[in-house]
């Protein structure tokens, strides 16, 4: 079906209309695992990508997925599996998520078995597991250092199973609302620069993180937060938005990969960090658990040693791995090596990588509901990075690729309850919809506009590295925020050339947009944050504060379409999680282990 | 090697065709050859590779048929229904397709004729049975060998010993390196441990009784020697042009085989 | 597609590729050609630009995307070789772009063209939606077992190899079953060998593919074996070897083996009643 809108010249444009019960934004480990649940509850379903299918950036996601099988450490259960997110988490995070979450985890490793995922196996012919950072026992699901690739193609292969329809290299520029409810959104197909009207009764956000208003970022150019802003701009409340994560090892040279991931997996499978000095520093930082300490505390160490001079040539810390020789490594981490190797002309089985801190993570995102996902907007949820809550202040290295299929499948399952429910119709009043068409197609319009989509975002993302890097003060938090409000400004004067047909310049334009927006709220909310707690790091604070520990930041529009901040008390845990903290635990196996522990 | 390698990517994509292509041919003229005009390939105690097993020609059959064409035919079809040699001779002969840079693919016969090995092609699929031949083809090489380090009676070594020794060895890696020999052995099976494929109630116990270890294992080892595939094919090939040349020489009368001890 | 040219899309601060004189921090600068245009033609332009040490083709093309030609169409993702995204030819030879140094055709005429064996969109993008619907067309991967499973390295590490595949297509486009012969239509093409190999060969699967893969949408049959994608491949799967040909080893038991056949009149097993294990 065709429609007409019109576009900024009053001209008539033809856009496509489509309907689905539920509609996926974002193709990730999340959106087809909500995908599925809502398949399989016969409701229609759409999923729109930016990409093509099975290209998101879950592949990227190396060393595994964590879940509390306890195939190699059989004392572990969910309740470590809980204490150790909670404890990286600076216990800022959704408790009630991180406890889902504990216990859901194995069922969703097991369900990617049914679908055909290879894991590397045990001795026993189990998922076998690995160590990871911060994790109390070996606990990461994986095959080999390409986890989230075996995540995605066993999705990706489910999801074509079921009727949905993938609209790929497709782009969301707005979700619709109609009674306070989402009722669709419009969408535009990269490749012929056509506009597809999509209604639909429910809408799941799975568009991940925004890593991409950093220079040094380990993100594809598809992290641009495309999905927390529509939701923020449809009404829906975020949380933790300061809470960025810093990948503590990210590759340095040549510049063309620099920011480029190194999994955390080398340090899991043994290897040492060390500075120029040959020094291993981490003994200095956290000596009981050393490279394997929790990200941030790592990330903010290898800051600190280049930051002090102690760096490596190319301003990095040395990661060695060496020892492991080369035939382990070749089998343990086959494609880091062959990444090094091609890209950086180096043997890691031979000498040390260059690794600095490489923008990695989100924590924040649409708050959510933790048994729906469903947001504070009717009928928008969201699931995966994009969302926030289960991680709190710090992610857990593979807590990611769990937490993608876990709140996946309740985000699918919640909207096709809400869908199944309720008795509303999908779609809005058309006009909104031209006006959409016509604002998205003003850059081609505006005659006097002089701006270059790609120096905004160049100028961004060096503005955020310099301002809202990983250690950060009032004062340049305060600089940096009056830069990207100068650059919000000139949005308005954004041109591109050329033709609507697969054109990057134009989908530039659409994504500094968010861009902007995402660094404003960010920088806005780093301000309310004076502590130091885990991925926020005050310099000019000296420690985390009690106070602020029990509450979230909760962004929100206000009245006037500005930023709205607003602290939010967290609820106390209860009885049964918080007595964990406080005794020794013994788990059905009969393991025992210390809950007390500082947090910091 | 690296630089070997890249040294490769620079010549023309011409010239891997036309050198398998020429190659080829001359071995399939000089085996033509010793078909029909050689009937004898014995000297002392070593006997041509190419009249392995030596078979007897029966009386009623016409006086033209030489030992070669009772025996050669296995291992020649083995080879020309090897998937090492397909590709090549697709590659070679065919141009289906030449090589794999878009200007060779630009050469490639159009039309839409093509049948891959759907057509004609599809008797290539009865390599498993000149599989079956060649082995026992080899076998009787490897007697052949053994009997040639027998020169007079006595133990003993010559260079024709040594050269039909390294001949044997290379033609066994060729067939044991085989593609359907890899499926025989292994290939074929979905699970080596399990008691049945395609059901586990996810708490059997592992069965691995000798036989399925020795499976495993042959098919491990069988998979290492299928990379090299190519290179078996083409150094027995040579080795045994090789050998033959030297009996023929010997037979001639033109070197003398040295005894080594 | 009347306004293709150099200086397209995004206000571009250089206006001109042959203009622009601005070089890398020592003062080098490379060239490369760039395949321009949509499904109805197109030309190599040619751009130059600033030489930054190990750079790859897919930074070059960027460069140029944000320096000078901002409506140049390139797909990208991780640009660590693990998305399979960047996939274009360079010389008549398909790459990945992000994974191609630079100083590999150090000399060389660098000339960067969309992937051929699909329709073109624009620029360096093809439409490879065809591939989807394959994907599609496959039983996918069945057990009757309940997880978790109990299955031991050995039996499973010969899948691991298939499993690495990043979906690049390269393989797809570099064999002439589908580039040269267009048989799209009844051939799933390398990459979903690969595919049908470890689910064929996966302990736990019930399915059988053969069937699919020998009278069906497969069309294993076509394949020549002739090895370009083996070539080809970014992370090196043996696509032919340890795919294509225990594929065709598995078909010709089923079809083309009398003794097999016999074996399963004798049985009274029929086609697809293949039990593996």
């Amino acid at each position: 079906m065709d429609r007409n809108g019109a576009n900024a010249n009053g001209a008539r444009e033809r856009y496509e209309v489509q309907e689905h019960d539920v509609l996926v934004i974002g193709a990730g480990g999340a959106g087809l695992r909500a995908a599925v649940a809502a398949a399989d509850n016969g409701l229609s379903v759409g999923i729109v990508t930016k990409s093509l299918l099975g290209k998101a950036h879950t592949v990227m996601a190396e060393g595994g997925i964590a879940a509390a099988l306890g195939n190699v450490d059989s004392e572990d259960g969910w309740q470590t599996h809980f204490m150790d997110t909670m404890k990286s988490g600076k216990f800022i995070n959704d408790w009630q998520m991180a406890e889902i979450f504990a216990k859901e985890a194995p069922q969703r490793v097991y369900e990617l078995e049914q679908w055909g995922a290879l894991f590397n196996r045990t001795d026993r012919g189990g998922i076998s597991q690995r160590p990871f950072g911060a994790h109390t026992y070996r606990r990461l699901c994986h095959v080999g250092d390409r986890t989230g690739l075996e995540l995605i193609r066993t999705m990706q292969e489910k999801v074509l199973t079921t009727e949905s329809k993938v609209y790929m290299e497709t782009t969301v520029t707005k979700l619709f609302k109609k009674d306070g409810r989402v009722v669709g959104a419009l969408a535009y197909t990269r490749e012929s620069g056509k506009f597809i009207y999509i209604k639909a009764k429910a809408v799941v956000m799975a568009t991940g993180g925004w890593g991409r208003i950093f220079e040094v970022t380990s993100n594809s150019w598809e992290g641009t937060g495309d999905g927390v802003v529509l939701s923020y701009d449809a009404g829906a409340d975020l949380v933790d938005m300061e809470m960025m994560q810093f990948h503590p090892t990210g590759m340095v040279w040549p510049p063309g990969v620099r920011g480029l991931l190194v999994t955390e997996g080398v340090r899991g499978e043994g290897g040492l960090l060390k500075n120029a000095e040959g020094e291993r520093y981490m003994e200095r930082y956290d000596p009981q658990r050393m490279e394997l300490s929790s990200r941030d505390v790592v990330a903010r160490a290898n800051y600190t040693e280049v930051q002090e001079g102690r760096g490596t040539e190319h301003g990095g810390v040395a990661l060695d791995i060496t020892h492991l020789g080369y035939d382990n490594i070749i089998k343990k981490l086959p494609t880091m090596h062959e990444q090094f190797l091609k890209l950086a002309d180096i043997d890691i089985a031979r000498e040390p990588m260059e690794v600095f801190p490489t923008v990695h993570y989100t924590m924040g995102g649409v708050k959510v509901d933790p048994e729906t996902c469903a947001s504070s907007v009717p009928g928008l949820y969201a699931a995966g990075e994009v969302a926030g809550g289960l991680h709190g202040a710090n992610r857990l290295g593979g807590n990611s690729l769990s937490d993608l299929l876990v709140f996946g499948r309740r985000a699918g399952e919640g909207a096709s309850a809400y869908v199944l429910e309720s008795t509303h119709s999908a779609g809005t009043d058309e006009r909104e919809v031209e006006t959409e068409i016509g604002r998205v197609l003003l850059p081609f319009e505006n005659k006097a506009g002089t701006e270059s989509p790609y120096l905004i975002q160049q100028e961004l993302q060096s503005v955020m590295m310099e301002h809202a890097n990983l250690m950060r003060t009032e004062d340049s938090l305060k600089e940096g925020l009056g830069k990207v409000l100068g650059l919000k400004d000139r949005l308005e004067g954004l041109r591109v050339q050329g033709s609507r047909l697969f054109n990057p310049g134009w989908h530039t334009a659409q994504d500094v947009r968010y861009l902007v927006q995402i660094s404003e709220i960010i920088l806005r909310t780093a301000l309310e944050r004076k502590e130091r707690r885990g991925a926020q790091w005050r310099l000019d604070y000296d420690g985390p504060d009690e106070e602020l520990g029990r509450v979230n930041f909760i962004v929100s529009k206000d009245g006037q379409g500005e930023i709205g901040i607003e602290p939010r008390e967290i609820p106390p845990m209860p009885e049964h999680l918080s007595e964990l903290f406080r005794e020794k635990v013994v788990d059905s196996a009969g393991g025992e282990r210390r809950g007390a522990e500082s947090q910091f | 090697m690296a630089s070997i390698t890249a040294a490769k990517n620079r010549l023309p994509w011409w010239v891997g065709p036309i050198t398998v292509s020429t190659v080829l041919v001359l071995f399939t003229v000089y085996a033509m050859y010793v078909v029909f005009f050689r009937p004898d390939g014995q000297y002392q105690s070593l006997l041509s590779p190419f009249y392995s097993p030596p078979v007897g020609i029966p009386g009623w059959m016409p006086g033209w048929v030489t030992a070669p064409m009772l025996v050669l035919w296995i291992p020649l079809g083995f080879r020309a229904t090897c998937y090492y040699y397909r590709k090549a001779y697709y590659r070679a002969f065919f141009w289906d397709p030449p090589a794999c840079s878009s200007k060779a693919q630009e050469r490639e016969p159009r039309g839409n004729n093509y049948n891959g090995e759907r057509a004609l092609f599809i008797l290539n699929n009865i390599h498993r049975y000149f599989l079956y031949g060649s082995i026992i083809v080899v076998a009787f090489l490897w007697y052949e060998t053994a009997v040639s380090f027998f020169p007079e009676g006595g133990f003993g070594m010559t260079i024709g010993s040594l050269v039909l020794l390294t001949n044997i060895v290379l033609l066994s890696g060729y067939t044991f390196s085989c593609h359907s020999f890899r499926h025989l052995v292994g290939g074929n099976k979905d699970c080596y441990s399990c008691v049945k494929s395609g059901g586990s109630t996810g708490s059997e116990v592992r069965s691995e009784n000798f036989l399925r270890k020795l499976r495993r294992k042959t098919y491990n080892g069988v998979s290492v020697i299928n990379g090299q595939h190519a290179s078996w094919a083409w150094a027995s090939l040579f080795m045994l042009l090789i050998a033959d040349l030297y009996i023929r020489l010997l037979q001639a009368g033109v070197i003398t085989d040295l005894r080594i001890f | 597609m009347d306004d293709r040219t150099a200086d397209g899309g995004g206000l571009a601060p250089q206006a001109h590729a042959n203009a622009n004189g601005t070089a890398g921090e020592n003062g080098k600068t490379t060239k490369l050609k760039i395949f321009r245009g949509d499904a109805e033609g197109g030309e190599e332009v040619e751009y130059e630009l600033p030489m930054v040490e190990g750079m790859v083709v897919l930074d070059a093309v960027l460069n140029v995307q944000a320096e000078q030609a901002g409506d140049l169409a390139v797909r990208w993702n991780c640009k660590a070789a693990h998305c399979g995204s960047c996939s274009a030819e360079i010389n008549g030879k398909p790459k990945l772009l992000c994974k191609t140094r630079m100083e590999e055709y150090d000399g060389e005429e660098i000339r960067v063209h969309p992937l051929k064996a699909f329709p073109v969109i624009k620029d360096l993008v093809s439409d490879v939606s065809w591939n989807y619907e394959v994907s599609r067309s496959m039983t996918p991967f069945t057990s009757d077992a309940q997880a978790p499973f109990t299955m031991y390295e050995e039996d499973v590490e010969r899948l691991y190899e298939p499993k690495k595949c990043i979906e690049c297509f390269m393989c797809q486009d570099v064999c002439h079953v589908l580039r040269t012969h267009n048989k799209h239509a009844e051939f799933a093409g390398p990459r979903f060998f690969v595919r049908a190999q470890w689910m064929e060969m996966h302990p736990m699967d019930n399915q059988n593919r053969l069937k699919y893969l020998h009278e069906e949408r497969g069309g294993v049959g076509y394949c020549n074996i002739t090895k370009c994608c083996t070539e080809v491949c970014p992370v090196g799967i043996k696509i032919t070897d340890n795919a294509i040909i225990p594929l065709k080893e598995r078909v010709a038991d089923e079809y083309y083996d009398p003794a097999k056949w016999l074996m399963r009149k004798l049985r009274g097993n029929r086609n697809g009643a293949r039990n593996g294990g």
